[in-house]
C-alpha cells in the first residue's frame, strides 16, 4: 500500500515560498489544455491563444497594463486590509464614490481649466473612497456589525448613486438625453504617451510606485509591522500598544482611497465623463488578485497582471477559436485553486509512504 | 539509580493492576526530518496505575503521548492495547479504544458553551439539558465545580482545564493521560484533584501523569517513567526516591536551587491608590478598592485562584485597560493609570502576561520581531522615525538567548516553534534584558520544567536586588514562596493586606485564596 503523507514543517519553506506559484500556474496551464482538448480543441493552440497570444502584440500588451493597472492598485489597498483582519469587499462601490467626487472639479465647474485640476481630483477622489470606506469602518468599532455584509451592500448604493446623478443632477445638456455627464476638459483626462510603442498613461507608473512603496511598509515600518501583528493577534498588538479600533479606521480609509484614485484614473482615462457604469467589476476582481498574489505588493503587481492577461485570453480565444470567453472565469477559478492548493507546500512537506514502511510504523 | 539504569530495571519493582499491561509501547522511534522526538522509546502502564512520565521539556515525553493519543504517528515500534497490536491513527481511534487525554494547552472552542464544548467530543454532539445536568453531576462529584452553561471564553485558565477533565471523564476511559493538571490549581484544589484520580485509580482507571512537580508525583504516583533526549532513561518508584534524586535522573545533573537573599529596599515604585475597575463583560471580575504599595527592591506576590480578578488586574497595570482615574495606579512617582501601555514602558515599567502564544507573543512572527513587539516604544531605537530596525532586534534575541539559554534550532525562528518553556524563557527574557524599574509579570513558570523555572526564578530575584520593583501574579505556591519577600491574596477581585512571606505558610495562603481575603479586605476597609 502506498499513500500521500504530508508533514508539517517546523518553519515555513523559504524554497517553497517563490516555487508554489510557479507551480500552480503550471498546473493551471496543463489543466487549461485539458479543458481545451475536451472541448474539441487542440490543446496547444488553445494554450497559445488563451495565455501567450494576446502578449505578442504591442496593443496586446497595452491592454493588458490598462486592466491590469486598477486591479493593482485596488488590490493593494485591499491586502493592507485582509493583512489587519479587516474584509472589505466593498472596492467597487468605494471606487464608485471616488470618481463621482473626483468628478466635482470639470463637472460643477467647467470653466476651472487650469493644470491643479488633476491632482485636485486625484486628491477629492481619494477623500470621496476613504470616506464612503469609513462607513462600514465606523459602524463596525461602534455597533459590531459585520463588515463583509455592510461593505457590500453599500456597494449597491454607490452603484444606485451613479446611476442617478448621471440620469438627474449630473446629466449633460448636449447628450441627447443619454445618461451621460458632460466630457471632460483637458487638464480632467489622463492623455496616454508613447513609450517603445506603447500607449500608457501616468495610472500605470503610479501603480508601480504604490506597488514599491507599499513593499518598503510592509517590511521595515511599524506601520507595516502594526498592520501584521493587529492581523494574527489582536491581543498581541493591544500588548504592543496597537489599537485595533485605529487601525480598522486606518486600513478602510486606506482601501478605500486607492480604489477611489484607481475609479478615478479609469475614468480620466478610458471614458473622459461619468455614465452609469464605469467599472467592468474591478473591486471585486481585486480581492482574487489580493490573494492570488498572496496580499504581498509585488506577487499582487504579478497576480494583477496574470488575471488582467486571462480577461484578454478569453476574448482571444473567443475570436480565434469561437469558445466561450467565460472560459477565462474557468481558468481563473483553477488558477486560484491551484495558488491555495500549492501553498501548502510552504507549511508542509509531501512523503510517500510505501507499504511495508506504512506497516512496520503501525503494526 | 543514575545514568545508566535502562528500562528494565522496570520489571524488578513492584507495579499495581496484575501482569497484563494495559498499555505497552515498544521501541517506538518518531523522527522530525533528522532529529529523533523518541528513540526506542518502551513504556508499559498497568491497569489502575498511576503511572508518572518524567522529563524536562523536550524529552520527548509530548511526543511520546501524541503517538498514543493518535494524534502523531510513529516511525517505527508498536503499541499494544490490552495485549493485543494496535494502530492508533487518531484521537477519535484513541478515545474509541478507551484513551482520554487533558491537554496542557486547551484545545476548547472560545465562542461555545462548555456543554457545547463537551458535546463536540462525544458521539451523538447533542447538547441537550441530560448532558449538562450529566456534567454538572460529574464536576461536582469529582470536585470540580462547573456551570455547564458559562462560555469557555468568559472562563480562567483553572476553570478551562475542569472542563478538558470533565469532558475527559464523561467518555468513561480506561486510560486518561494528564498533561501537568495541577499547574493551575492551588494546594486545596490539587489535593482535591488527587482524590478524584486516586478513586479513578481504583475503580481500575490507569492515569498517565505528566508533572514536572516532583513532590506530588512522589506523593501520588505508583510508578515512574523518565525521559531524556528522546530516551528513556530511568524507571522508578516515585515513593521510594526523594525529589532530588528523581530531579537528578531528569536533567542529568544537580539542578541549581533559586538563591535569595534578602534586597536593599528603595523607593516606592508601584503604587495603587483605590484602584477599581468595573469589568468589561458580564462574566469579568471587577477591581474593588486595591491598595498595594511596592518599593523597589523587592518582590510582592499576589497569589490566587484563577478568574478571581487576576487578567483584570494585569490589564489595567499593564495599560491594555485604562483606570477609572490616572492617580490609581502611580509608577515611579507618575500617575499612570490613564496612560497607555507605552507610556508606561516609557517610565520604566515591563509587562509579561499569563499567555505566552497569542498576548506576549505572536505565534507566527519571528523572534526579532517579537523583541519589537514590546520594545518599540520603548526609546531604545528599535523603531526609529516609523521604521523598525530588525537588526537591532536580532541583537537583542542574541542576548537574551545567551542569557537565558534559549534553546532553538535555527537563529531566528517563530515564536510557535520553540517549547513552552524556552518561549517563557524568551518572553520573560526580553523584558528582563531590559533591567527595567517595574516588572508585572503573571504565572512566569506555567507549565514551564524545572530548569527553566529555576533560570527564570533566579533572573526576577537578580532583576530585584538591583533595584526593580516587582509584582508576580502567580496561582503556584511553591513559587511563590521560593521568590516572594511580601505575599497578597486576591479573591474576588479584593486584594488582602501584602504581608512578610517569612510570617507566612502556604496553607494560610492557601486559606486565602479559598475566600478568607475578601473578610480581610472588608474588615480593612
Amino acid at each position: 500500500m502506498m499513500r500521500l503523507e504530508l508533514v508539517k514543517r517546523a518553519e515555513k519553506s523559504r524554497l517553497m515560498s517563490v516555487l508554489s506559484p510557479i507551480i500552480a500556474v503550471a498546473l493551471t496551464v496543463v489543466f487549461a489544455g485539458i479543458i481545451f482538448a475536451a472541448q474539441g480543441h487542440n490543446p496547444l493552440s488553445g494554450v497559445w491563444y488563451f495565455f501567450l497570444e494576446p502578449i505578442t502584440s504591442l496593443w496586446g500588451v497595452e491592454q493588458l497594463i490598462t486592466k491590469a493597472t486598477p486591479l493593482v492598485i485596488i488590490a493593494l489597498g485591499l491586502s493592507v486590509c485582509y493583512l489587519s483582519n479587516n474584509w472589505n469587499i466593498g472596492a467597487e462601490g468605494q471606487l464608485t464614490i471616488g470618481a463621482i467626487v473626483g468628478s466635482i472639479p470639470p463637472i460643477l465647474f467647467p470653466d476651472f481649466v487650469n493644470p491643479l485640476v488633476l491632482p485636485l481630483m486625484l486628491f477629492l477622489a481619494m477623500a470621496g473612497g476613504a470616506l464612503f470606506a469609513l462607513i462600514p469602518a465606523k459602524l463596525k468599532t461602534t455597533f459590531g456589525t459585520n463588515e463583509i455584509l455592510t461593505s457590500l451592500m453599500l456597494v449597491y448604493c454607490a452603484n444606485l448613486f451613479l446611476d442617478w446623478m448621471v440620469r438627474g443632477p449630473w446629466r449633460s445638456p448636449q447628450g441627447y438625453n443619454f445618461p451621460i455627464t458632460i466630457d471632460f476638459h483637458e487638464w480632467a483626462v489622463l492623455n496616454a504617451v508613447d513609450v517603445g510603442g506603447i500607449y500608457i498613461n501616468l495610472s500605470a507608473p503610479i501603480a508601480l510606485v504604490l506597488v514599491i512603496l507599499l513593499a518598503v511598509v510592509m517590511r521595515s515600518t511599524l506601520k507595516g509591522f502594526e498592520i501584521r501583528v493587529l492581523g494574527q493577534s489582536p491581543r498581541a498588538g493591544s500588548f504592543a500598544g496597537f489599537s485595533n479600533r485605529r487601525m480598522t479606521a486606518f486600513a478602510f480609509a486606506l482601501s478605500g482611497a486607492l480604489a477611489g484614485l484607481a475609479g478615478m484614473m479609469v475614468v480620466m482615462s478610458e471614458i473622459g465623463k461619468l455614465q452609469p457604469v464605469i467599472s467592468p467589476g474591478y473591486g471585486f476582481t481585486a480581492i482574487i488578485v489580493a490573494f492570488l498574489g498572496r496580499l504581498n505588493p509585488v506577487g499582487i503587481l504579478i497576480a494583477g497582471l496574470v488575471i488582467a492577461s486571462s480577461y484578454l485570453g478569453g476574448e482571444a480565444i473567443q475570436t480565434s477559436l469561437q469558445m466561450s470567453s467565460k472560459l477565462a472565469t474557468v481558468i481563473q477559478g483553477v488558477l486560484l485553486f491551484f495558488v491555495l492548493a500549492a501553498d501548502t507546500l510552504i507549511l508542509y512537506k509531501v512523503r510517500l509512504v510505501t507499504g511495508r514502511e506504512g506497516e512496520s510504523a503501525h503494526a | 539509580m543514575g545514568e545508566g539504569t535502562g528500562d528494565s530495571t522496570g520489571e524488578m519493582l513492584r507495579r499495581v493492576g496484575g501482569d497484563m499491561p494495559l498499555l505497552e509501547v515498544r521501541h517506538v522511534i518518531k523522527r522530525f526530518g533528522s532529529f529523533a522526538a523518541n528513540d526506542h522509546v518502551s513504556l508499559k502502564i498497568m491497569p489502575g496505575e498511576i503511572h508518572a512520565l518524567l522529563g524536562e521539556n523536550g524529552a520527548g515525553k509530548s511526543t511520546l503521548v501524541k503517538i498514543i493519543y493518535g494524534s502523531l504517528q510513529p516511525n517505527a515500534g508498536e503499541i499494544l492495547w490490552k495485549g493485543k497490536p494496535v494502530t492508533v491513527a487518531s484521537p477519535a481511534e484513541a478515545r474509541a479504544l478507551g484513551i482520554g487525554m487533558v491537554f496542557q494547552h486547551f484545545s476548547l472552542f472560545e465562542a461555545m458553551t462548555v456543554v457545547e464544548n463537551i458535546a463536540l467530543a462525544l458521539p451523538n454532539c447533542k447538547a441537550t439539558r441530560e448532558l449538562a445536568d450529566t456534567i454538572a453531576r460529574v464536576s461536582a462529584n469529582y470536585g470540580l465545580p462547573l456551570d455547564p452553561n458559562a462560555h469557555i471564553a468568559d472562563l480562567s485558565v483553572g476553570e478551562r482545564q475542569r472542563v478538558e477533565i470533565v469532558r475527559c471523564l464523561l467518555q468513561n476511559p480506561e486510560l486518561i493521560i494528564m498533561d501537568e493538571p495541577t499547574s493551575v490549581l492551588t494546594p486545596q484544589e490539587a489535593d482535591q484533584l488527587f482524590v478524584t484520580l486516586r478513586r479513578l485509580a481504583e475503580e481500575g482507571c490507569a492515569i498517565l501523569y505528566i508533572s514536572h512537580r516532583l513532590e506530588e508525583v512522589r506523593a501520588l504516583c505508583h510508578h515512574a517513567t523518565i525521559m531524556r533526549r528522546a530516551k528513556v532513561v530511568a524507571e522508578a518508584d516515585p515513593a521510594r526516591e526523594t525529589v532530588n534524586t528523581l530531579a537528578q535522573l531528569m536533567v542529568g545533573n544537580e539542578i541549581t536551587r533559586v538563591v535569595r537573599e534578602k534586597g536593599k529596599l528603595g523607593p516606592e515604585a508601584i503604587l495603587l491608590k483605590g484602584l477599581m475597575q468595573v469589568a468589561q463583560d458580564a462574566f469579568g471580575v471587577s477591581l474593588k478598592d486595591i491598595n498595594l504599595s511596592v518599593r523597589s527592591g523587592e518582590i510582592v506576590a499576589i497569589a490566587g485562584i484563577a478568574g478571581n480578578g487576576q487578567t483584570e488586574l494585569f490589564d489595567v497595570l499593564s495599560g491594555e485597560e485604562l483606570a477609572e482615574s490616572e492617580g490609581m495606579v502611580i509608577f515611579a512617582g507618575e500617575a499612570a493609570g490613564l496612560m497607555d501601555i507605552n507610556q508606561r514602558r516609557l517610565l520604566g515599567a515591563a509587562f509579561v502576561p499569563e499567555e505566552r502564544l497569542g498576548h506576549g507573543a505572536v505565534p507566527a512572527l519571528k523572534l526579532s520581531e517579537n523583541v519589537v513587539l514590546t520594545r518599540h516604544g520603548t526609546g531604545e531605537g528599535i523603531a526609529r522615525r516609523g521604521f523598525t530596525r530588525f537588526g537591532k532586534a536580532g541583537r537583542i534575541v542574541e542576548k537574551v538567548t545567551s542569557l537565558f539559554d534559549v534553546r532553538k534550532g535555527v537563529i531566528d525562528p517563530e515564536a510557535r516553534s520553540l517549547s513552552g518553556g524556552n518561549l517563557q524563557k524568551f518572553v520573560v527574557g526580553r523584558e528582563v534584558e531590559r533591567t527595567p524599574k517595574i516588572l508585572i509579570i503573571a504565572q512566569p513558570t506555567w507549565g514551564v520544567d524545572a530548569g527553566a523555572a529555576a533560570v527564570i526564578r533566579q533572573s526576577l530575584i537578580d532583576l530585584s536586588r538591583k533595584g526593580a520593583a516587582i509584582v508576580v501574579i502567580s496561582q503556584d505556591l511553591d513559587e511563590i514562596f521560593e521568590i516572594a519577600d511580601r505575599i497578597a491574596v486576591i479573591s474576588r477581585g479584593q486584594l488582602s493586606k501584602a504581608e512578610d512571606a517569612d510570617t507566612l505558610t502556604p496553607e494560610k495562603v492557601g486559606l486565602l485564596m479559598a475566600g478568607g481575603a475578601e473578610k480581610k479586605g472588608a474588615a480593612a476597609a
